[in-house]
């Protein structure tokens, strides 16, 4: 699937239909699916462990445009080459992936829009303000 | 799956290269100062340590004679407490015969099959990790000491280099985790730095003593990567690359973890 990177955003959907902030949500918490829990915090009161590699998701959607999340789900290392942040939409370029994984995405591009959605609904926290 | 650039990016031409942050001496920390302080006393007391088993059953091993040469570890090596001591803190070693380098694992093998003509033991087998343990207790308190032997030297910067590439669908290499990130907490599980200076381990989670190579084994599924297999040249490369990372620390086989 194809797509569109226009300076640090891809700004079109990467699918015919918008994303589903609730199935996001589900997708963000899962830590076989989305892994965000792992590296990141946010507005999760539910879930016992989260992880502080990464700045917390609260905020995000005021952070960021809907482009720009979705250009830093799609692959990260664009903007930082030396990044933790895995690439989510990404198959080309990985080294020794595990069988199973091999020539799929971590996330396909529903479930990208679907994170995007709901990441695009956080706009409160404390980086509401200012642009990093 | 392919972008089409409109705008150029700047940094991003730049990805093959990476930088991370080398551990610096005065914050070096062994694995066992990430865990509970309950962990820890499990470690340092030998009575409620489980690794001891293993060590004890590696003593029974060390002097079980074996193979069709009917010899004992003991019979060419005498007491392990002297000629064992310090063994584990200086290998992985070159050796000559094969112009590869060898892990303690692979030289207890060496020795069955060439000196007790006995059948290898099989990898993470009880017999291969209690002689290991058992070995690896003889160095315990004395400092991680890589030999200083040339021939090693482009087997370690191979070493060096795999810790630094990124690998498996997540794409993270060793040290995004281990040198980046060291100290924080991936979901529950707080980031050790990642020196070797406690192995074999036994491992709560395992319920079961295990290799250093089970550990890489674990992190490289972590991040959804194909692990090497057991006795690879990548294994023994990333171990001596370890080594040299831990130098100086103090051995503390058998190690507790979570
Ligand atoms: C293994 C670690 C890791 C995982 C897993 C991870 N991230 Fe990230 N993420 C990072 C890091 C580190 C950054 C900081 C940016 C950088 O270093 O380039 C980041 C940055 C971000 C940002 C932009 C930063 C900001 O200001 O908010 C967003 C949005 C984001 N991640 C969302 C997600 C979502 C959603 C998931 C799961 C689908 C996820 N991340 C999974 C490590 C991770
Ligand atoms: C995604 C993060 C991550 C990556 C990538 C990773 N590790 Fe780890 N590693 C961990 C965590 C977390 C632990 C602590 C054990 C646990 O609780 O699972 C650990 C433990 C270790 C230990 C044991 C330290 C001790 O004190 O017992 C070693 C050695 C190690 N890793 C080496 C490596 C090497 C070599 C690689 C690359 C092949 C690697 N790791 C890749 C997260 C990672």
């Amino acid at each position: 699937m194809p797509f569109e990177v226009v300076g640090d955003a891809i700004p079109a959907s990467l699918t015919a239909e918008k994303g589903d902030p609730a199935r996001g949500r589900a997708i963000v918490v899962d830590r076989q699916k989305g892994l965000c829990l792992l590296c990141h915090s946010g507005p999760f009161p539910e879930q016992r462990f989260q992880g502080d590699i990464a700045p917390s998701l609260e905020g995000a959607g005021s952070r960021w445009s809907e482009g720009q999340l979705r250009l830093r789900l799609v692959d990260a290392t664009r903007l930082n080459p030396d990044t933790s942040m895995p690439s989510y939409y990404k198959i080309d370029g990985l080294n020794r992936v595990a069988p199973a994984f091999r020539g799929k995405p971590i996330l396909d591009a529903a479930q990208i829009e679907d994170v995007m959605a709901y990441l695009a609904t956080l706009r409160d926290g404390p980086g509401a303000q200012e642009k990093p | 799956m392919r972008a089409l650039w409109i705008l150029p990016g700047c940094a991003m031409l730049l990805a093959v290269t990476s930088a991370h942050a080398e551990i610096a001496a005065h914050e070096r920390k062994s694995g066992a100062e990430f865990m509970s302080p309950q962990t820890q006393a499990m470690q340092a007391d030998d009575a409620s340590n489980p690794g001891m088993l293993a060590v004890l059953d590696g003593e029974a091993a060390w002097n079980e004679k074996a193979g069709a040469a009917n010899k004992a570890c003991a019979d060419c090596h005498g007491a392990a407490e002297q000629s064992m001591k310090g063994v584990s803190a200086r290998y992985p070693a070159f050796n000559a015969a094969t112009s590869q380098p060898i892990d303690v694992a692979g030289q207890v093998n060496q020795c069955r099959t060439g000196r007790q003509q006995a059948q290898p033991l099989r990898a993470e087998s009880r017999e291969l990790l209690a002689l290991t343990t058992y070995i690896g207790l003889q160095s315990r308190g004395m400092s991680v000491a890589p030999p200083d032997d040339e021939r090693l030297t482009p087997f370690r910067e191979r070493g060096k280099a795999l810790f630094n590439q990124r690998l498996g669908q997540l794409n993270f290499s060793c040290a995004h985790c281990h040198e980046d990130n060291w100290g924080r907490k991936l979901g529950s599980a707080p980031i050790p730095q990642a020196h070797a200076n406690a192995y074999p381990i036994y491992r709560l989670e395992w319920q079961d003593v295990g290799s250093l190579q089970r550990r890489l084994r674990n992190c490289m599924s972590g991040v959804r990567a194909a692990p090497y297999s057991y006795g690879s040249i990548e294994f023994i490369e990333l171990e001596l690359f370890l080594a040299e990372r831990a130098r100086g620390m103090a051995v503390e086989t058998p190690g507790v973890r979570p």
